[in-house]
């Protein structure tokens, strides 16, 4: 189990390494940097900007070595200052991570919550309607672009006035709010935005829940069970679901990135200060450091969801943890 | 139509049972029917796949045709008359009087320039009239004329779905925004399918070393958020012409000299002349599909991996012919099946790709039409809560990739010898 986890671990370096530098790379070859929008201003010292470029290498177009000036005080924790905002970014971009993190992570308990359900209820009432809607929920929940539904669903919230239409909180009033308001206030602008990123998975978490879950149905041990007398409902929830569950926590380490890549759009629509917008916002602007620091962040996250399920997958299948 | 089905359905039954039953239907249904046919009639009998077929065709047939069908060209701006509600459901064929004509609809007269609110103007009259003369265009690229499937006459205007911020007809620019959003999900499936097969059978053919790093790079492709990749490769190409970044390529690889000079010659002869938009799209489209081969090559290499096993392999190998010609003859071919499957089922991959970029501003930049950067103008509470027609080109989208997905389950389904 430890050697499992510390194999994982250690895979996970190259990874950020790799993504890291595939970025800075495609980044020094980008055309044009920042300073060239100060070059502009007239009132900007030609000093400042031979100081800044000295700073931040701006000169080199030598891949590795632009690499190895980002990766060297990275490595002890210095990322640097955003060009535009004048802070350290690792500071800047820790909230945002954080909001990133609330939404999809309620985005994914939102797409489990539902598919783990209505894919049992599919496999068992097989070709009943219930099984039809599934079908249907599913071909939506695929074929739905991820910009539309969201503006559909700002469009509700307006329309009806259910819903805040964008935003993490109401920002007029957050500063008089008690702590409860707040904790409400901050969930009901998580809905909208959790619905539209849990159905990018839905879909693919139901079908496999229904496959699994038919394919366990059929095992002999479910026959067993079944003579020994026991009723539907408890062979489904005790015998079936655990053996059917196992190949979903292993897709769950798959889904994270197209997770992190649809909050992207989702972020957008609904105004929500996550990573997507800062690495948008960065890359239009030209701010290296952020980007860096920005997307650094989101391989870990990456990293640190694949662990998680690695845990999870341990914890539920025993030949995993004997191994 | 039901009658010949059912007779197909008998016929497909008893031609896939070959073998099974005895004698009886003459001999010519039950044998020499290739794959391709039993898959075709599979496919046939499967409704949904039909339908998404069926619907697929219309789109593209629609697509290139964008210009006949389309009553405006896509930048014909009607400044006056921004955010025009649809007028499908004001086409009367009564007028007040209540006497019959053909088919019209009325002028309109701005009412509030602020709101943007409109009445119609009783007294003039505009019957939509086929084969009208309007804006020109091009056929597929060739034809050039400036007659309209439908349209009114001046200075009337039919805004069938609305019209937007400029005063632009949304319906016809949904219609020019298919011709970007419909082929670059056939384009970018061509290149990324050819990459992959590629990549997929070298590694899977040769293994070892070879085999380790390649897999290596897709695991990393696989594993990157996809939609931060594309934004960041994009940002890579910026908005300097293709023909310098082929050309600036070449320097790096083989240095200044003859054969730079000569090979960024031909390049710039080739895209020189082209517009910035083709050039955005093809840009586009090269980053979309650098990162969709992935899941092609992986899957084709696990295919290569156990057929290069096989006996007829060997033999090949045997007669002497070299490793090219057995991949690309002997092996990829038994692929195919398989490929045409997953290539379908990742066209819907390009389509949202091209919408996400187009959306966020780094794609097909206005006047030009996509699908993405027509929903751009719905970002704003008020603009989207006012003008919900300005939505309408995601339910096109919508369509197209639930089309694609009918198709490629359904062509899953017949290619699955089990079914």
């Amino acid at each position: 189990m430890r050697t499992f986890l510390l194999r994982r671990l250690l895979a996970a370096i190259p990874l950020i390494i790799v993504v890291t530098f595939i970025t800075k790379t495609l980044l020094v070859l980008s055309p044009g940097d920042y300073l060239d929008t100060l070059r502009m201003n007239p009132t900007i010292s030609q000093d400042y900007i031979d100081q800044m470029t000295r700073l931040y290498h701006l000169d080199s177009h030598n891949v590795i070595e632009r690499y190895w000036y980002w990766l060297w005080p990275a490595l002890r924790g210095d990322f640097g200052y955003s060009f535009i905002y004048h802070q350290g970014v690792w500071g800047m971009i820790g909230e945002r991570a954080l909001n990133t993190l609330l939404l999809t992570g309620s985005a994914l308990v939102f797409s489990w919550g539902v598919a783990i359900p209505l894919g049992v209820l599919a496999a068992v009432f097989r070709n009943k309607w219930i099984d039809k809607l599934c079908g249907f929920i599913s071909f939506f929940g695929l074929s739905i672009p991820s910009v539309f539904f969201s503006l559909l669903l700002v469009l509700f919230a307006a329309r009806t006035g259910l819903f805040p239409p964008g935003g993490i909180h109401n920002q007029a009033n957050w500063e008089f709010m008690t702590g409860w308001q707040k904790l409400t206030d901050s969930v009901w602008h998580l809905v909208l935005p959790t619905v539209v990123l849990g159905t990018i998975g839905l879909a693919q978490f139901m079908r496999q829940m229904r496959s699994e879950m038919i394919e366990t149905l059929s095992q002999d041990y479910i026959r067993t069970a079944r003579a020994k007398g026991l009723s539907w409902r408890r062979v489904i929830v005790r015998h079936a679901l655990g053996n059917a569950i196992n190949p979903l926590v292993t897709l769950f380490g798959f889904s994270l990135s197209s997770l992190l890549a649809g909050a992207l759009l989702t972020e957008f629509v609904f105004g929500w200060p996550g990573l997507g917008t800062v690495i948008y916002e960065a890359l239009r602007d030209k701010d290296e450091p952020l980007v860096m620091a920005a997307v650094t962040m989101l391989a870990l996250m990456l990293v640190a969801g694949n662990l998680i399920a690695d845990l999870l997958l341990a914890r539920i299948d025993p030949r995993i943890r004997l191994e | 139509m039901k009658a010949t089905d059912e007779a197909n359905n008998k016929i497909d039954g008893d031609g896939l049972s070959v073998g099974t039953s005895g004698s009886g239907a003459p001999p010519s249904t039950r044998r020499g029917r290739s794959p391709a046919q039993i898959i075709w009639l599979k496919f046939r009998r499967n409704r949904t796949a039909m339908f998404g077929l069926n619907l697929l065709t219309l789109f593209y047939l629609v697509a290139v045709l964008a210009g006949f069908i389309a009553p405006y060209r896509y930048d014909n701006a009607a400044t006056e008359l921004p955010f025009h509600p649809p007028m499908i459901t004001r086409i009367h064929v009564f007028d007040q009087a209540g006497s019959i004509h053909w088919p019209f609809v009325y002028g309109i007269i701005p009412e509030d320039v602020q709101l943007k609110t409109y009445r119609d103007d009783h007294a003039v009259r505009y019957p939509i009239r086929f084969f009208v003369r309007g804006d020109e265009y091009h056929i597929l690229w060739v034809i050039r004329t400036n007659i309209h499937l439908f349209g009114v006459e001046e200075p009337g205007r039919i805004f069938l779905l609305g019209s937007n911020l400029t005063g632009q007809d949304v319906f016809s620019r949904i219609l020019y925004g298919a011709q970007v959003s419909l082929s670059i999900g056939i384009v970018g499936i061509i290149i990324s399918t050819l990459i992959g097969m590629l990549v997929g059978g070298i590694a899977g053919y040769f293994g070892g070393v070879v085999d380790f790093i390649l897999m290596r790079a897709v695991e990393v492709l696989l594993a990157v958020p996809s939609l931060y990749f594309i934004l960041i490769l994009r940002q890579m190409f910026g908005t300097k012409q293709l023909s310098e970044h082929l050309c600036s390529a070449i320097q790096w690889m083989f240095g200044e000299g003859r054969v730079t000079s000569w090979f960024c010659e031909i390049v710039n002869s080739v895209f020189g002349g082209m517009s910035g938009s083709i050039q955005i799209y093809l840009i586009i489209v090269v980053v979309l599909a650098f990162i969709g081969w992935a899941t092609e090559a992986r899957v084709i290499r696990g295919m290569v991996l156990s057929l290069r096993e096989q006996e007829y392999v060997v033999a090949a190998r045997a007669l002497g012919f070299s490793h090219a010609r057995v991949i690309i003859r002997h092996i990829l071919p038994n692929t195919f099946s398989f490929v045409i499957v997953t290539a379908t089922l990742s066209v819907p991959f390009f389509i949202l790709g091209e919408v996400a970029l187009s959306f966020l501003g780094v794609g097909i930049q206005e006047p030009e039409a996509s699908w993405g950067n027509m929903l751009t103008a719905a970002i704003g509470t008020r603009v989207l809560t006012d003008f919900p027609w300005i939505l309408a080109p995601g339910v096109f989208i919508f369509l197209a990739v639930m089309a694609w997905n009918f198709l490629g389950d359904g062509l899953r389904d017949a290619a699955d010898p089990r079914t």
